[in-house]
């Protein structure tokens, strides 16, 4: 099942990774809620890469690779540029988000709560981050 | 792809919400409820009966008002939500947060 997607770094993209990915996690154990959640994560990374990583210029892109491994989905994300790590990043708790107004912060709280691993790694210029949920 | 459709009532308006929210579109939703607020609007019920999928960003623009709500004695109840739609507020802890109930009848109940 070895599945690749170029997803080009505008917000409109994400109705097609949506699709890509329900195409992909259908054929699995999942249930309809937990592979929704999924996408829901996968979706929350890519729009982190989309908006703050590379300011929604369509020009650039970044690339995405289902695998399954050792009873595990594993989704792993790749692009080129400043890297994100989001197992540095520290979320704000819900209370800040409330205090604040702020309308962001809840999508990597959403992605770490999701996933069962999540790893990242970069060598400066290709950052990759792999997500994995046990099957 | 969202479609918002905004019922006036006599004593609180309707906010519909049929199809996704994501970061492509969840500034439509914050102008929906933008333009109640201006309105000067007290009641808003949230019909998520055909929500199919809400993201961060979605969550966040309702997040985002919870405490101008407060202040100003605005209520806003959601309902209707499908069961997989739920399950993302719940893994937040936003069903703790915000008013969400089965039913219109329920949800008009709280305002």
């Amino acid at each position: 099942m070895d599945q690749k997607l170029r997803l080009y770094c505008n917000t409109d993209q994400l109705v097609n990774l949506r699709q890509f990915l329900n195409g992909k996690l259908s054929g699995t154990t999942m249930s309809e809620i937990e592979s929704m959640q999924v996408i829901l994560a996968v979706e929350e990374v890519c729009a982190n890469l989309i908006i703050h990583s590379h300011e929604c210029n369509p020009t650039e892109f970044i690339e995405l690779n289902v695998m399954r491994k050792n009873g595990s989905i594993v989704i792993e994300i790749k692009d080129y540029g400043r890297g994100f790590n989001i197992l540095e990043y520290q979320e704000p708790n819900i209370d800040q988000v409330l205090k604040t107004k702020r309308k962001g912060g809840l999508g990597i709280m959403l992605v770490k709560k999701i996933m069962d691993k999540i790893e990242f790694e970069s060598n400066g210029t290709k950052n990759i981050c792999r997500l994995f949920k046990n099957l | 792809m969202l479609e918002i459709k905004t019922i006036k009532e006599e004593k609180y308006s309707i906010l519909q919400l049929e199809g996704e929210v994501d970061a492509s579109n969840s500034v439509e939703l914050d102008s929906s409820i933008q333009q109640l607020l201006e309105a000067g609007e007290t009641g808003i019920l949230v019909d998520a009966s055909s929500l199919e999928y809400i993201s961060s960003a979605g969550l966040g623009v309702f997040m985002s008002y919870l405490e101008d709500f407060h202040e100003k004695n605005i209520k806003m109840v959601i309902f209707g939500l499908k069961e997989k739609v739920y399950q993302v507020f719940v893994i937040l802890g936003l069903d703790k947060l915000m008013n969400i109930k089965n039913t219109k009848e329920e949800a008009l109940e709280e305002i």
